[in-house]
């Protein structure tokens, strides 16, 4: 199965890369751009094929080693 | 009466609310809660703390600027100031390694400019749990690029510093971060707010919700519960940052300011009424006027938000267009969110509606200040207590290389704390602004000052251990090791700062342990003419109950007068005649040897004659100053067979043949010899000098009363050193030199393989 | 003649160039605005290097040489490295030897460059790489490479051979007291190239610090 791990800032943490190219987009003239928040993407290819295994395998590396759970949240998708 | 868990939450004692309601003649709201509780911290208000530091030595001649402001300040001469701080981001750097001490770094910039000054210069002062620890690389490595993450950006070069590993400070590490700015002397500027009717300006990053109680986290221990308390992260950024020093510093040029402070720890709070008071005014704003990240905050929550990249400005009457101007060129936006009153009271509006109102005094000046009780720490007595001759079996036991102290000489090279800390240092931009004339790792940091002939000379130094042992004289040799490196790159010491890191002081150990510190450092910065202009103090260094040593960190810097008499540790080429300045007692207590090869921790720390020192000092600087030394090393970790082995590595491999006295403090022929070789005594320095120049340096150490003998020459490939005339020490300079520079590498690259 | 130095709003290196090109060479040199249309008479551009806008998405800077930068070494590097002149008509190498090595910083996070096969045997046919990283004999060798660049690149030029970009920093190599001087040549050959008129038609150089 594949797993997709999104990593971004927890909500209440600054993201001042986001903040820069959401800065950056203004300049340009992309007003409709409100904010921008920027993160990480994984794809993780398993070996089980079973939803539920490959959804707690992800949280488990994305707890682990994929993610900061000081300052990060990460969101699964798996198929 | 308020709810007891609401108080325990704000980390403020009944008998503290007590007072508050006594300043109040009411109960407080929560938001005035929330401001007493942040500026009656530890962190903010000084309170187990400040009747010790009051003893300390602030003042002389040089002195522009003592403790209380953002930083303090001296004399350089050619109308110039040096402006320089320390301060700890310890407990956030432990919770989040990279920002953590990215935001140290942020906040003592930030202090710097805040005085007026272009930052030009940073170090750092680490400490870390052994980095076999499994726990410790990853730390070290989320540390030193956090450092190396925003100094690099920001452009101000991390020129040196100091990094140890000791079991004490596994479950707390330190991190504290020096910054060395420049500024015209008539040009410094206060965090003071004055001026009935003056306009107070918020200009910077946004506000979130962002290191909400970050001042009173960094006031309590740590226990497993602590995970919980964990949003309180903030996340740096550089850039923005840069933009504030850039436009900060070009509205300092206009004399439009009556005072300017950053938002650091307690954020608008701390800045609002530490300014109120210092001007003797009152400051009155409207949080909803604050520029916001995030939607419905409240204004418990704006006012204690410790987002970065922050700075409160009172602009002079009729100016505030001409401020606004120059903070809009760099894309920044100053927001006029108050103004200054005559009634002395800090006065929150939200929409117009009062929150909060309270006297500045109260949240500063009259805080708590206690006295709180002191008694030797139970340990103290036992580990003072040394008997060489009862020593357990040596680790160097075995040994097969050719020189009989061969193998403890690479041990202690070996060892992360006194290893080459080159792992991190090129992750620091050292280079930015070609300023730096000693990079990092040949002793002192050395900036020139372009437009001038001078140069500063900066270094931090402490020893955890030594203070453990006698915190007096550990902290007594913790500045004069500085002092002592800062001279050793020909500097004339001027001024310290210091950042005391402890454990619960609540406890009367810990407090003990406190108070004689800060005596010792009195003591040392009073001999040797080196006043403390500012600092920090960070209590609460525990895990469950355990505290860290005790670990008083100092800064000095110093004055050359002619940067192109800068020395450093290296030698310059084979030939030079090697002297020892000062004299070698064998003293054994407390040292990284008996750690490393005996694991054991005790005894006195070495002994330390304050006139000595300085006379040991005084000449090092003439001696540089008369370009009569071509190199000059402070004997510290490892004593003076590390010192001669250091003077030998980056010169591509040139040795040095030497031969030292022998000392006599046990019975056993090989621990004497090794105390000869690895013994801490305080007060030594070798410099090495052209044959043509080795009698005049003697004779002008005889005038200065400094003992000085000639110890060997430079020259071949190798490291020989003779103690008592027998050999003990014979390896090649390139075999010591792999062992010292792989010292930490060598942990990194384990864990990739 | 002049030199301009480019300020981004992020730039850290601008004083630098700034104070090589005036106080250590004795040239007129100028700051110029980010925004500013005017290079106000420049002979010489600098880009210093820094991080101009934040940098967050890094691609700006180099995206004219290479079509792909990657990552390898994530960890920033500062210390003293060797390249190698291997290009002596460009208005930065004019005055070095082909072959010779100088003794320059690095300082860099993201540093190494990188291209298809088929780029650097074009940038090779062109003789468009005016720099690599060498040992201090000059050899190119693994060990040497502080970034795993391709080819041990340190250094392009542009087809015109007008504008050369570099990730080492040449202008904290301008006096001996900061541990070499080496860096000054390439601002030497600024000056020669102008004075000589080497450059033919073109008006107007550009040296562009990548790192």
């Amino acid at each position: 199965m594949r797993a997709r791990v999104f990593v971004t800032l927890k909500p209440s943490v600054f993201d001042p890369q986001g903040k820069t190219i959401a800065d950056a987009l203004h300049t340009l003239g992309y007003g409709g751009v409100q904010d921008v928040r920027q993160g990480k993407y994984f794809e993780l290819d398993l070996v089980t094929t079973e939803p539920a295994q490959a959804r707690a395998l992800a949280a488990e590396v994305a707890d682990k080693l994929l993610a900061n759970p000081v300052i990060e949240s990460y969101r699964i998708e798996v198929d | 009466m308020v709810d007891p868990n609401v108080l325990e939450r704000h980390g403020l004692k009944p008998d503290e609310y007590d007072r508050i309601v006594q300043f109040l003649g009411r109960e407080p709201n929560l938001t005035e809660l929330g401001i007493f509780s942040v500026m009656w911290s530890e962190h903010c208000s000084y309170k187990s703390s400040r009747v010790h530091l009051k003893t300390l030595p602030t003042g002389g001649p040089q002195v522009l600027q003592g403790p209380g402001e953002n930083a303090g300040a001296v004399d350089i001469g050619e109308g110039l100031a040096a402006v320089f701080k320390i301060e700890s981001h310890n407990h956030p750097s432990f919770i989040e390694p990279y920002q953590g001490a990215a935001t140290g770094v942020g906040g003592i910039i930030r202090d710097i400019f805040t005085m007026g000054a272009r930052p030009i210069a940073l170090l750092n002062s680490l400490r870390f749990g052994p980095l076999d620890a499994p726990e410790t690389p990853r730390l070290l490595e989320g540390v030193v690029a956090g450092i190396a993450g925003y100094g690099n950006s920001i452009g101000i070069p991390t020129v040196g510093g100091e990094i140890a590993f000791e079991p004490s400070y596994a479950g707390n590490p330190l991190v504290n971060v020096f910054c060395l700015g420049i500024a015209k002397a008539s040009d410094i500027i206060k965090g003071v707010a004055s001026g009935v009717g003056n306009a107070v300006y918020y200009v910077g990053a946004k506000t979130g919700r962002d290191g909400i109680h970050g001042a009173t986290m960094a006031s309590a221990e740590f226990d497993e519960k602590s995970a919980e308390k964990r949003p309180a992260v903030q996340v740096g950024d550089p850039f923005m940052e840069k933009l504030l020093l850039e436009a900060c510093l070009e509205v300092m040029r206009t004399d439009t300011l009556v005072g300017i402070q950053d938002m650091g720890a307690a954020g608008l709070t701390c800045s609002t009424t530490e300014m109120g008071s210092r001007g003797g005014a009152g400051v009155e704003i409207d949080v909803s006027l604050v520029p916001q990240r995030e939607t419905g905050m409240t204004p418990y929550e704006i006012m204690l938000s410790e987002s970065q990249e922050r700075m409160l400005l009172v602009v002079k009457r009729g100016h505030e267009a001409e401020v606004e101007r120059i903070f809009d060129k760099w894309d920044l936006h100053a927001v006029h969110i108050g103004n200054v009153t005559d009634d002395g009271l800090l006065r929150v509006k939200d929409r117009g509606a009062v929150v909060a109102e309270i006297p500045n005094r109260a949240l500063t000046d009259q805080a708590p200040v206690y006295h709180r009780p002191m008694a030797p720490p139970d340990y103290l007595a036992e580990a003072q207590q040394l008997d060489l001759d009862a020593l357990p079996p040596s680790r160097e036991a075995g040994r097969t290389l050719s020189g009989p102290a061969n193998d403890a000489l690479m041990l202690l090279l070996g060892s992360p704390t006194i290893g080459s800390k080159r792992w991190a240092f090129r992750q620091y931009d050292h280079m930015v602004r070609t300023n730096t004339l000693n990079l990092p790792g040949l002793g002192a940091g050395v900036v020139r000052i372009k437009g001038t002939n001078r140069a500063l000379a900066l270094s931090v130094d402490g020893n955890g251990r030594y203070c453990y042992l006698d915190p007096y004289r550990g902290a007594m040799l913790a500045v004069a090791e500085a002092a002592r490196n800062v001279a050793c790159a020909g500097a004339r010491p001027l001024g310290a700062t210091n950042c005391l890191n402890f454990g619960n002081p609540e406890r009367p150990a810990i407090m003990w342990q406190f108070a004689r510190a800060v005596e010792g450092i009195g003591a040392a910065c009073r001999a040797l003419g080196v006043p403390i202009t500012g600092g920090n103090v960070s209590l609460y260094n525990e895990t469950d109950g355990r505290a860290i040593y005790p670990t008083p960190v100092i800064g000095v810097v110093g004055l050359l007068e002619h940067a192109d008499r800068v020395v450093c540790r290296r030698i310059q080429g084979p030939g030079d005649i090697v002297i020892l300045l000062g004299e070698g007692r064998g003293e054994l207590g407390g040292t990284e040897y008996l750690k490393l090869a005996y694991d054991v921790v005790r005894g006195l720390p070495p002994a330390l004659d304050l006139d000595a020192e300085r006379a040991l000092q005084a000449l090092v600087v003439a001696l540089a100053d008369g370009r009569l030394i071509r190199s000059a090393h402070d004997c510290a970790d490892g004593g003076i067979a590390v010192t001669l082995a250091e003077c030998c590595f980056d010169t591509g491999g040139v040795g040095i043949e030497a031969s030292i006295d022998e000392v006599e403090v046990g019975r056993d022929a090989g621990l004497n010899r090794a105390a000869a070789l690895f013994g801490e005594s305080a007060s030594r320095v070798v410099v090495s000098v052209a044959p043509d120049r080795a009698d005049e340096v003697l004779s002008r150490a005889a005038d200065s009363s400094v003992p000085a003998r000639i110890v060997g020459r430079t020259g071949g490939t190798a490291l020989r050193v003779k103690a008592g005339g027998k050999t003990a020490i014979d390896v090649t300079v390139e075999e010591a030199e792999r062992v010292w520079s792989t010292a930490i590498d060598k942990h990194f690259v384990k864990r990739v393989a | 003649m002049k030199f301009a130095i480019v300020v981004f709003p992020g730039s850290n290196c601008d004083h630098d160039a700034y104070h090589a090109a005036r106080d250590v060479l004795g040239q007129n040199a100028d700051y110029v605005w980010h925004k500013d249309t005017d290079l106000k008479g420049a002979d010489v551009v600098i880009l210093p290097g820094g991080f101009a806008h934040g940098d967050y998405l890094r691609c700006g800077a180099m995206a004219r040489f290479s079509p792909i930068m990657r990552e390898v070494q994530a960890k920033f590097q500062c210390e003293h490295v060797h390249i190698r002149v291997e290009q002596t008509d460009t208005p930065f190498t004019l005055a070095c030897r082909r072959g010779q090595v100088l003794r320059i910083p690095i300082a860099h996070g993201e540093g190494n460059y990188f291209a298809e096969p088929e780029v650097i045997a074009r940038l090779e046919a062109n003789r468009q790489i005016v720099f690599r990283y060498t040992n201090a004999a000059g050899a190119v060798v693994d060990d040497a490479n502080p970034n795993g660049s391709a080819a041990a690149i340190a250094g392009l030029c542009n087809e015109t051979r007008n504008v050369v970009g570099l990730m080492p920093h040449p202008e904290r190599a301008c006096e001996p007291v900061l541990g070499s001087a080496d860096g000054l040549l390439i601002f030497e050959s600024a000056v020669a190239a102008l004075k000589t008129g080497v450059l033919g038609g073109s008006t107007r150089s550009a040296l562009e610090a990548v790192g």
